[in-house]
């Protein structure tokens, strides 16, 4: 385990069988990822829809057994634990999700949903409970009035809150927020974005942050992994995911997003990848993104890129990028093959 | 066919109300705005601000009841819509005027041909023979980008995904060529790829045909890459109308301001936390008697909450809804 990080992903597989019990069909969501979650960062995880997102964030906390590999989380590997283990660990670890209506619990009033885990838990009894609970809902700026209220009774982004009171009830050290922000208006968004880094800060929690939005994604993240068909293709700070991304897949995806200044947009050169993304039942052999890489040559569909440091703490998976040529564009104007 | 630059619709003191439980919604409440000729107008707001009853209006497609355009002018190239009988409406409506939505399935079925569906839409307005419409129809596909149209133009819908649906969408909507096109969040469901290449394709589209047009989004990234001029609706109402670089350069309007500043902007990232706009949007059916944005408003003073505010001009094509427009807008100026 790396230095400083708090959860450790080593050779991650989330294979699903699809198709029936006679099917040999799997969709590989996740397929050999490796990947450290240091301690107190939030660490961003970006990719298009069904490239395996959800799957790895469920996966780290077994709400989708992994199929191979290991998470390991202050030295224990929690796929190897029994479920009861398992229990005990989810206090530290927990989860906020995009439509935090289908995650609530509809015949119970706020107070009930977010003092349940703390019961179940035990962690505290009677008026302590609601004491906690009101603590909690003010922690996440609902009122306390609200208390008796049904998650019917309120507006998308005050449900969000809802769940996120209830993720932090456990007083967890880590949460995966997938796609918190996405179901919600741009005014609602900021205040959402907000107070998770307020929290963050008072708590000390370390985030993955799922998203498909790379504005919000670069916005709240330390770290950047862009996913792609199971698979990571690069990893670097979001700094430099955003000002100098080196994957092609990568800068098809940042250039692709719409920047809220007229004059950027008009000026702006945008890289339009073809096509959709294929199917993950099979994937397309070599590297996973060359039926729509602009930069493909024979060779990518044969070998299966690595994931490999190009600068310091910045990796990427491209056969035609290395240390001492990490600019594909470059390399191909140079006639450059595989580097 | 109307001149560029030349008024192509021109909508008036619209006001459409639904009839609900909770008493009368006012959806749209006295919009009133212009689309000249080969421009591409967006229209932003969260949700339930009176977007897609704004366009669903102008298609005379609102359902009725409980919903009933109450009042206003929809002209057309010259004709008022709203005065227009079902039957001559029914000629506009996808000839002269189409949309598109953000799900393509509201307007395909499901159990037809994409062949079928095309075709119908020019035997129907362009007096197509079936052969003529069906050669039609894979043009149409072809344009928009459908690989190998020929043959896909005999599949049926769940056989295309999300981006190449709402690319039969757009061949759907353009094959009679029509005036104005209203796409109402066209790209929303979509990957940040997919709706790259949707946004370029309707651009592409605009340029080769001349169409006009409205292009409904909540996402104001979008709206500075597409549209030249931009209406801010907030509670059924039009809350700011600029030129597109105007608006996002000198906002006259609070709520604009805050909208904007609560967008992440990678281009300016400085890792502070975003602005935020307080509280939630309001409930149209029990709107407070002053400004529908007062609570929410940082600006806002004891005229705010009273006394409903006036569309002011404050420079030439450009209005804001606010006690404190002008005010407002030199401070943006001196500001950027
Ligand atoms: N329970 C499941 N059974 C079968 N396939 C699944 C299941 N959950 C997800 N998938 C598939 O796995 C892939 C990755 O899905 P997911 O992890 O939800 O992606 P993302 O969150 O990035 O959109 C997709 O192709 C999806 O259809
Ligand atoms: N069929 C309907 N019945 C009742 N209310 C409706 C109906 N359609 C729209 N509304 C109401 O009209 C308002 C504006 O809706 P809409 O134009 O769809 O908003 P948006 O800006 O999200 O497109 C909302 O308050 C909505 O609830
Ligand atoms: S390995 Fe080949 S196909 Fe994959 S990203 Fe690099 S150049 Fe493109
Ligand atoms: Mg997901
Ligand atoms: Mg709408």
């Amino acid at each position: 385990m790396q230095n400083g990080s708090l959860i450790s992903i080593e050779n991650l597989k989330v294979y699903y069988k699809v198709g029936g019990v006679f099917s040999k069909k799997v969709v590989k969501a996740v397929d050999d990822v490796d990947l450290q979650i240091k301690r107190g960062e939030t660490l961003g995880l970006v990719g298009e829809s069904g490239c395996g997102k959800s799957s790895l964030g469920k996966a780290i906390l077994r709400l989708i057994e992994p199929t191979e590999g290991k998470v390991i989380y202050n030295g224990v590997d929690l796929v190897k634990l029994s479920a009861r283990q398992m229990r005990e660990q989810r206090k530290h670890l927990q989860i906020i999700f995009q439509d935090p209506y289908s995650s609530l619990n509809p015949r119970m009033t706020v107070g009930q949903i977010i003092g349940e885990p703390i019961k179940t838990f035990g962690l505290a009894k009677g008026r302590e409970v609601e004491e906690r609970v009101q603590e909690l809902m003010e922690a996440v700026g609902l009122s306390r009035r609200f208390v008796k209220r049904y998650p019917h009774e309120f507006s998308g982004g005050q449900r969000q809150r809802i769940g996120i009171a209830r993720a932090l009830a456990l007083n967890p050290e880590f949460i995966v927020a997938d796609e918190p922000i996405s179901a919600l208006d741009v005014s609602i968004q900021s205040q959402i974005m907000n107070l998770l880094e307020k929290l963050q800060a008072e708590r000390k929690l370390t985030y993955l942050f799922i998203s498909h939005d790379l504005r919000a994604v670069r916005h709240l993240s330390d770290r950047v992994a862009v996913m792609y068909l199971g698979k990571i293709v690069e990893l670097a700070s979001a700094k430099e995911i955003y000002e100098e991304p080196l994957h092609p897949y990568t800068k098809a995806l940042i250039s692709a997003v719409p920047i809220p200044d007229p004059e950027i947009e008009a000026n702006r050169e945008r890289i339009i990848l073809k096509g959709d993304v294929p199917s993950p039942i099979n994937p397309p052999q070599g590297c996973r993104f060359h039926t729509r890489c602009p930069f493909a040559i024979p060779e990518c569909s044969i070998i299966s890129p690595e994931l490999v440091e190009i600068k310091p703490s910045h990796r990427v998976s491209c056969i035609r990028i290395s240390k001492d040529h990490p600019d594909i564009k470059e390399n191909a104007a140079k006639g450059l093959g595989v580097v | 066919m109307s001149m560029k630059g030349d008024t192509l619709l021109l909508v008036r003191d619209l006001k459409t109300y639904f009839q609900t439980e909770d008493g009368v919604v006012k959806a749209v409440d006295g919009v009133s705005f212009e689309l000249r000729s080969g421009e591409t107008l967006g229209i932003v707001g969260e949700s339930g601000s009176g977007k897609s009853v704004t366009s669903l209006s102008i298609m005379r497609l609102i359902p009725e009841p409980p919903g009933k355009i109450v009042d206003g002018q929809i002209w057309f190239n010259g004709v008022n819509l709203l005065e227009l009988s079902p039957e001559d409406m029914r000629k506009i409506r996808g000839k002269r005027i189409a949309m598109i939505f953000q799900d393509p399935m509201t307007s395909l079925n499901p159990f037809l041909r994409i062949s079928t569906q095309l075709m119908e839409v020019t035997e129907l307005h362009l007096g197509h023979s079936k052969k003529e419409a069906y050669q039609h129809a894979i043009k149409m596909l072809d344009m928009v980008g459908i690989p190998e149209a020929k043959e896909r133009v005999n599949g049926y819908p769940h056989e295309f995904s999300g981006g190449m649906r709402q690319r039969v969408m757009i061949a759907m909507a353009l094959s009679c060529d029509p005036e104005l096109l209203i796409a109402d969040e066209p790209t929303t469901a979509l990957d940040v790829t997919i709706q790259a290449q949707i946004l370029e394709l309707i651009k592409d589209m605009k340029r080769r045909l001349g169409t006009s047009v409205i292009l409904i989004t909540h996402d104001l990234g979008v709206v500075a890459g597409m549209t030249d001029r931009v209406i801010v609706m907030y509670a059924g109402k039009i809350f700011e109308q600029a030129p597109t670089r105007e608006l996002f350069k000198r906002p006259a309007n609070p709520y604009t301001k805050g909208l904007l500043r609560s967008v992440p902007d990678p281009a300016h990232e400085e890792g502070k936390p975003l602005y935020q706009i307080p509280g939630l949007p309001p409930d149209v059916a029990h709107l407070p008697p002053g400004c529908p944005f007062a609570e929410r408003c940082e600006r806002a003073t004891a005229i705010c909450h009273n006394e409903f505010p006036p569309f002011v001009e404050v420079n030439s094509d450009h209005w804001s809804l606010c006690h404190f427009a002008e005010e407002v807008y030199k401070e943006s100026s001196r500001l950027f």
